[in-house]
């Protein structure tokens, strides 16, 4: 089979077995929940890290405004947010079905258009760093927003805020959560898949391989740079809503601006599977959540050590990642081709026709 | 901004954070002289250098916790670290040394992860601080207070980087670290084994971060997770001052030391954290920018 | 003749060394010109101020008599003037066709041709030129696992796909099999002739840039030395001397 019916086979599978899942194993859907996330998380981080070789430490940051703007829009379209937060979630506020939903819904358009308008602020400053001081200016970005946000007393500083209790049964509001996840990860995929096919993927790559030849050869380099970084702040923030939804209870620095846990995580997924390829980060979302929850389960206490260690492991020796290994251990169907035939329609004198 | 007004009023106040500045600044640029030394010699920028400062905090700690003194702490310090960072060298870091930049800061990155969580779990989630009982020291009618055990810290800081400028010049070892972080390939025909070289200077710097971790386990409280602040630091230091640059490394790192001290009195301890992450991206910015406008690239 | 470009007094240094002092010269519209000098004569710092990499200090370069002394390198690419590199530069992980693609004429490139999956006929002319410098084979290995020759030659088929005007190309020749030299030059004034792209070449190996090129300027220390023909710069006692090494 080649690699395009596979790709094919494997996009058509997906989308029954996914609408199927929570059915199959309604005990699981928190789990494909955040696999889903994950795999927008580990996607979008790509489109930077893979695709044009800017390898950004602080996409959580993105993530980490949605996570607030969601839930803060929501609280705040029907209660004052500076006397809710005040409370330290002892007074909750009881949103009707309808007022639910509204507020998550204008909470979730707010939530992107506020991370791509900091992506293109930042973008503007950050992409005109190169190599490791990218990475590392995208680092202290991540941990500034955390630290910020717990300064900051009206959105709940350091102890964060209660989400409103969703007005319904527990397994209404979990199916609302797993179909929302997975539909944003599916219009991760085809957005980017549909991208990188086109002009656009070509651009972000010449920036990987030789930005300054991309620039020569006529490219606005920054103009791509930052709206690929907005893209990816688009998708990161709704993630970032839908996360601290489901988490119910939003704090900078463990859940919305987890440097330590999703912020590393895009990143290894992303490598696991194989940066700069469409299914890589799809496949090294799923493997790596697996691994973590197997870690969560048989490591008692040192999950955190044995997460550590595995990246290391996972950076240090297989760097490649499965995609990557696929492509050296199977050149013939993932590698490139030479077919030394002569061009079909061959194109005598047809160079001074071009004009 | 009241707090700017005090200042002005009282202006021994201004003196003491200057002072406090420095003493405490002389440690950051210690910890950025290790940082520039592993960047020039082996190309790596160590993002778990804060790890190691921890480390080396946490041995001076149960040092003096089981009642030995201080100059042990901080000897016992260097000497584990040294070896933890020859180690690591050898199991982990010689993989990922003549690779591409990314792929050695996310290992880094990764230790330093694996470090903390460590840390986490062996030594509990409390902040920790060897109180050595040497008092405080008092100027101007007691406006002024100086903790002597800063002083006696700065003292040992200007011992371990004088020690280093002997050793870096004087010195055989010295002499073949300066060689390959010129031109590791020409070391290499010249006979230099390279991989000993970098074994020994990953070893230094862990060591440097060692006796540094000590001494601020003394003077300020140490944390599992407190790492990364030192690493930023010293990176922000090496970056302004440039790697090889060993007045503009002292320079920068008493800057940042007496910049933190005002903006921790100004603004409140809870922003100084944030504004340390704030004031890296404003540097990388500004040098970036300013690059730019001459048409060069920073790489 | 119009003057296509137009260097006027152009000076550049970096610190205190001077690489280019008051150079000015005129290459015509639809000629093939060269520019020859011993090694660090100033050559390629003179292309890199061209194309706006770094830009003259002082004196003015216009191209089709605009002033683009100060426009910035993808503005100067998108008037339709491509320079090649001395060490090849390509984008080494990926094909040959899409490094040819990316290159195609980017002043069509507006915020939703983004969104446009690749089209036939830029992948046919990508075809096209691949043939003409004779790498169709290789399309779509990536451009990096090329041998220095090929990567060369794929850097020239992709400034032609770029539609240029003028190209600026620095050592076409300069590691190439001999054999296929002759190719070569059988190519860039095809080029020249049949597309009526003005070529403005830095080159070493005399018995090239004598065939080829109409007019020669020869650069040493920084500073035009002589201008003319091939053979009254041939028979030039002065770049005789400066290649000599005499001064």
């Amino acid at each position: 089979m080649t690699r395009r019916g596979i790709e094919r086979l494997a996009m058509i599978a997906i989308l029954p077995l996914a609408l199927a899942a929570p059915f199959l194993a309604p005990a699981y859907m928190t789990f494909f929940t955040f696999i889903c996330i994950m795999i927008v998380l580990a996607l979008t981080w790509d489109v930077l890290g893979g695709q044009m070789g800017y390898n950004s430490f602080g996409n959580i940051l993105f993530f980490g405004i949605g996570v607030y703007t969601t839930t803060i829009v929501q609280i705040g379209l029907f209660a004052d947010v500076g006397a809710y937060t005040a409370a330290y979630g002892v007074e909750t506020i009881e949103l009707t079905r309808n007022q639910f939903l509204i507020g998550l819904a204008v909470g979730l358009v707010a939530a992107p258009l506020l991370a791509v308008a900091a992506a293109a602020f930042l973008g503007s400053g950050l992409l005109g760093l190169r190599g490791q001081y990218f990475a590392i200016g995208t680092l202290g970005l991540g941990i500034a927003g955390g630290e910020l946000a717990a300064a900051w007393g009206w959105i709940g500083g350091a102890f964060g805020v209660q989400v409103p209790v969703f007005p319904g049964e527990v397994l209404e509001r979990r199916l609302l959560f797993y179909f929302l996840a997975f539909a944003l990860a599916a219009a991760t995929f085809l957005t980017l898949k549909r991208l990188y096919a086109g002009h656009f993927g070509l651009a972000i790559n010449a920036i990987r391989d030789d930005e300054d030849k991309a620039e020569a050869m006529g490219l606005y380099t920054t103009r791509y740079k930052t709206i690929a970084w907005c893209i990816a702040a688009f998708f990161l923030g709704i993630a970032g809503g839908l996360v601290g939804q489901i988490n119910g209870y939003i704090e900078p620095r463990e859940v919305a601006f987890a440097g330590a846990s999703f912020g590393i995580w895009m990143v290894l997924m992303a490598i696991l599977g194989g940066k700069g390829t469409i299914w890589g980060p799809v496949i090294g979302a799923i493997l790596f959540y697996l691994m973590k929850e197997f870690f969560w389960q048989q490591f008692f206490g040192w999950q955190r050590v044995a997460l550590g260690l595995l990246i290391v492991v996972i950076v240090v020796f297989f760097p490649i990642g499965i995609l990557g290994w696929l492509k050296q251990r199977f050149p013939a169907r993932f590698g490139p081709s030479v077919d030394m035939v002569a061009r079909a329609k061959p194109g005598a004198g047809s160079d001074g026709a071009r004009r | 901004m009241d707090m700017i007004g005090l200042l002005f009023e009282a202006p021994p106040l201004a003196l003491q954070l200057v002072i406090d500045g420095v003493l405490i600044g002389a440690i950051f640029a210690l910890i950025a002289y290790g940082m520039a030394l592993v960047w020039g010699v082996m190309k790596i920028v160590n993002i778990c250098q804060g790890e190691f400062v921890i480390l080396g905090g946490y041995i001076s700690y149960y040092c003096w916790e089981a009642g030995y003194p201080l100059v042990l702490g901080v000897t016992a310090a260097s000497i584990a670290l040294f070896a933890l960072g020859w180690l690591l060298y050898r199991t982990i870091i010689f993989r990922v040394v003549e690779q591409d930049l990314f792929i050695s800061i996310l290992a880094t990155f990764g230790l330093a992860i694996l470090l903390a969580q460590s840390m986490n779990q062996a030594f509990g989630a409390d902040v920790r601080t060897a109180d050595a009982g040497l008092g405080n020291w008092f100027l101007f009618d007691n406006l002024v207070s100086i903790a002597a055990i800063k002083l006696v810290a700065f003292g040992a800081t200007a011992f371990v980087a004088a020690l280093l400028i002997w050793f870096m010049r004087r010195t055989r070892l010295g002499q073949a670290i300066r060689a390959t972080s010129q031109n590791a390939r020409a070391a290499r025909i010249l006979g230099i084994d390279t991989h000993s070289v970098y074994a020994f200077t990953y070893g230094l710097n862990a060591a440097i971060c060692g006796a540094a971790g000590a001494l601020i386990a003394m003077i300020w409280v140490i944390a599992p997770f407190g790492g990364l602040i030192y690493t930023v630091r010293a990176f922000m230091i090496v970056v302004v001052a440039g790697i090889g640059n060993l007045p503009g490394v002292i320079a920068a790192g008493l800057a940042l030391g007496i910049v933190e001290s005002f903006i921790g009195f100004v603004l409140g301890a809870q922003f100084q954290i944030a504004l340390i992450f704030v004031l890296l991206v404003l540097i990388l910015v500004g040098r970036s920018l300013r690059l730019r406008r001459q048409r060069k690239v920073l790489e | 003749m119009t003057a296509l470009l137009e260097i006027r007094a152009a000076s550049k240094h970096f610190g205190g060394v001077i690489a280019n002092h008051a150079i000015s010269l005129v290459v015509p519209e639809g000629r093939i010109v060269g520019l020859i000098g011993p090694n660090g004569s100033g050559k390629s710092t003179l292309f890199g101020s061209i194309v706006g990499a770094h830009p003259a200090d002082e004196g003015s370069i216009a191209f089709e008599g605009r002033e683009i002394t100060k426009l910035r390198t993808p503005e100067i690419a998108r008037l339709g003037l491509i320079r090649t590199y001395q060490q090849t530069r390509i984008y080494r992980k990926m094909s040959c066709v899409e490094n040819m693609l990316i290159s195609a004429p980017a002043a069509r490139e507006t915020f939703l041709d983004m969104l446009r999956p690749r089209n036939d006929a830029d992948i046919g002319e990508a075809e096209e030129l691949l043939e003409f410098v004779g790498l169709y084979a290789k399309r779509h290995l990536p451009a990096g696992s090329l041998s220095f020759g090929q990567q060369k030659l794929l850097e020239f088929a992709m400034a032609l796909m770029n539609r240029p005007k003028m190209l600026l190309l620095d050592e076409p020749t300069a590691g190439i099999n001999p054999t296929l030299i002759n190719g070569l030059l059988e190519r860039l004034k095809r080029v020249n002739a049949d597309l009526g792209i003005t070529l403005f070449i830095i080159e070493h190996n005399m018995r090239v840039i004598m065939n080829l090129a109409e007019h020669i300027y020869c650069l040493a220390h920084g500073e035009l030395l002589a201008e003319g023909s091939p053979d009254a710069i041939r028979g030039d006692q002065r770049v005789i001397d400066a290649y000599l090494g005499v001064r």
